[in-house]
């Protein structure tokens, strides 16, 4: 323990950063608000819930296909709050900037939290702003911190994922992480995939409207969808199991990730949203979804089971069945 | 697919007896247990795993030199990802670079010899490992950077050749193989006529095989075909990629660059001509010599089976350390590691529910 050190796979949201949380975080700060260690912490004010949640952002390169790390930095944090069943309300924008950063990309960077801000219903209400000297960071990185009001009438959460679930996403999966590694240093290839950034309300209000019975919603952001289903599976004690042949996964996702020995569940997305509802309701949830432009092409891709409790499990196309493993974390740093 | 399987088991049924195939591809164990084609053959038909995975076989004392090299600060390592968590004695590459040390993924070797021109302050070093698959990448960086006159690149050389390795399994004996799933990527360059001592001297059939799941089941139902009918041949099921003689002119870039020697594998200990060293001509790239590494015994951690499980004589699940403590978080030997490995494969999608 004394020599060891950070490692980047601690920050690649698998293994390693649970550990991490585990055995340092969770034991030092421990208190019944945290524990959940859900996507946001869930407050109780004057007779109403608020969701409360944080996030930094540190992508490389800060310009994308699809997006930057002002809008990432928006739809981060309000799909933290969204997947709680939270309105999002307010955000603060903490910036680190590095001597020598351009003021133009600055410049669309705010323009970009701006237009993504307007989006997502929240307004910006408190900041703060550093310069390191140059070659301490590269180009920005951003925190936000957003507050949310929750509009379920319970509240949402890993634990809550029951079996006889059915799970829903709004769509192809694998799009942020390879838009973003197509540009990387190193790795540039060409491909027309786009990052799926958006802020996720306009689509989960309506499911939230639908009164149907949510036990949990996930944002499957770092460690993708298997990060997601293997959490959750673990937070609620379930059997969690997906069709290979229902995931939405373009020609392109595939491709690359053939390409660069990768597996599309464990990619990142930063607009999608699983949902976890009771079977029966998920029809109805399926059309509110279908039914909003995020969420054209949504499909349930498994259902949760009693066993093997604790664990995911993927129905191959050719009928065999595998595990689905919490990622380690290394695959590809700093997507987001 | 339906009819792949049932033709399988009706092949298996015909024979009467088990039968084990071994692949020697990382890529065939990854495909395997990622399709979860295992589950769909016949009880009677195993599946085991050879040595192909490149950063499995590399010998620890390589990872050491490597690790090394990396303290100095004139060197700046670049290397495939796998190798980073590889545990050498002490440390892993991914830990020294935490600590303050120059290390770079790259995703091909021509990437690293940009960094060579990028940072000519630096002796960039390319980690070499792997089959006659990456290494024809390598013999044009080398030949690449001799032409430019690139002088702070180099390559600290473990490129290994298949055929001596299956042979060295075969004479060992010590794993009765009914038949080899041959690797795909590594035929596409050298053509499938290397296997062919194997059915010769053997007797035991070979399929070249493509890396679909059905490619795999096709491959497997070939195999018992020749089984069943007294043949021992090789068959090529990945005829949209392979022919029989290979790319040449990767070949003849190798034989520029490269000569054969003895090299040293995990598991299977030394095997001689089974290396790829760099000829003399260029040795000013070859970091051994450029840099003067010296290569150490490694320390490896005496309960680790991974040699055992490169020569398909033990499973995973027959070695004490597989999941605890050794899993992909906190590997303990290069099977766990490597996104090829067998540990990992086992780990990853086929463990069982603890």
């Amino acid at each position: 323990m004394r020599r060891d050190r950070i490692l980047l796979a601690h920050g690649g949201g698998g293994t390693l950063t649970r550990e991490l949380i585990e055995k340092l975080f969770l034991p030092n700060l421990d208190n019944p608000l945290l524990k959940p260690l859900d996507d946001s912490a869930v407050l109780v004010m004057g007779g109403n819930s608020y969701a409360f949640t944080t996030d930094s952002y540190v992508v490389k390169p800060y310009l994308f296909p699809g997006g930057d790390i002002g809008r990432l930095a928006v739809c981060g944090t309000v799909n933290d709050l969204v997947v709680m069943g939270a309105q999002p309300l307010w955000l603060s924008l903490g910036f680190i900037l590095e001597e020598g950063l351009l003021l133009a990309d600055l410049q669309t960077i705010v323009e970009s939290i701006r237009t993504t801000a307007t989006e997502a219903g929240v307004q910006v209400v408190t900041g703060d702003t550093k310069v390191v000297e140059r070659g301490k960071c590269e180009g920005l990185y951003i925190n936000t911190a957003g507050i949310g009001r929750v509009m379920t009438p319970h509240p949402l959460g890993a634990a809550r994922v029951k079996p006889g679930d059915a799970v829903i996403i709004n769509g192809p999966i694998g799009e942020h992480g390879v838009a973003v590694m197509s540009r990387r240093e190193g790795i540039a290839f060409q491909t027309n995939i786009v990052s799926d950034c958006a802020p996720l309300w306009p689509l989960v209000q309506p499911i939230v409207n639908t009164k149907a019975d949510i036990h949990a919603m996930r944002d499957p952001t770092r460690g993708g969808v298997a990060a997601a289903v293997c959490d959750i599976a673990r937070a609620a004690n379930v059997g969690i199991r997906l069709r290979e042949d229902a995931l939405p996964i373009s020609r392109e996702v595939r491709g690359a990730c053939d390409l660069l020995g990768l597996d599309p569940l464990t990619i990142a997305n930063e607009g999608k949203v699983m949902v976890f509802c009771r079977a029966t309701d998920a029809e109805r949830v399926l059309a509110a979804m279908k039914a909003h432009l995020l969420g054209t092409e949504s499909r349930i891709i498994g259902e949760v089971s009693e066993t093997p409790p604790g664990m995911a499990l993927l129905r191959t196309t050719i009928g065999g069945e595998r595990i689905i493993d919490m990622p380690t974390g290394e695959d590809v740093p700093r997507i987001c | 697919m339906k009819t792949l399987v049932e033709s399988i088991a009706g092949l298996s049924q015909q024979l009467g007896r088990d039968v084990k195939f071994m692949e020697v591809c990382g890529t065939h164990t990854m495909a395997a247990f990622r399709s979860g084609l295992r589950q769909l053959l016949p009880g009677s038909v195993r599946l085991v795993s050879g040595p192909g995975c490149p950063v499995c076989v590399t010998d620890p004392g390589y990872i050491d030199a490597a690790i090394d090299l990396c303290g100095r600060s004139d060197v700046m390592i670049a290397t495939f990802g796998d190798l980073v968590r590889v545990p050498g004695t002490e440390s892993t590459l991914e830990r020294e670079r935490a600590a303050g040390a120059s290390v770079r993924i790259v995703y091909s070797p021509s990437d690293a010899l940009v960094l060579a021109r990028e940072c000519p302050s630096k002796n960039v070093v390319f980690l070499g490992v792997g089959f006659e698959t990456t290494a024809p990448t390598v013999a044009w960086a080398i030949w690449r950077a001799a032409r430019d006159e690139v002088r702070n690149f180099s390559v600290l050389c473990a490129h290994k050749t298949m055929p001596q390795a299956m042979d060295a399994l075969l004479r060992e004996n010590a794993v009765k193989i009914d038949g080899f799933l041959c690797p795909g990527h590594v035929s596409v360059i050298t053509g499938a006529h290397i296997y062919r001592f194997i059915c010769e001297h053997y007797h035991i059939p070979c399929v070249v095989s493509g890396f679909e799941a059905w490619d795999m089941m096709k491959s497997v139902a070939m195999l018992l075909q020749q089984l069943a009918d007294g043949r021992a041949e090789v068959e090529n099921e990945y005829s949209r990629s392979v022919n029989d003689f290979g790319n040449l002119a990767a070949q003849q870039l190798m034989d520029e660059v490269f000569e054969p020697c003895d090299c040293v594998w995990r598991g299977l200990g030394p095997i001689p001509g089974s290396g790829l060293a760099i000829r003399d001509k260029y040795a000013q790239f070859d970091a051994a010599k450029a840099l003067g590494v010296t290569f150490r015994e490694a320390h490896i951690n005496p309960l680790c089976r991974c040699g055992a499980v490169l020569r398909g004589v033990a499973t995973p699940l027959d070695c004490r350390l597989f999941g605890r403590p050794c899993s992909p978080a906190h590997p303990v030997g290069p099977c766990m590691v490597s996104s090829e490995g067998v540990c990992a494969a086992y780990f990853k999608y086929e463990r069982v529910a603890a």
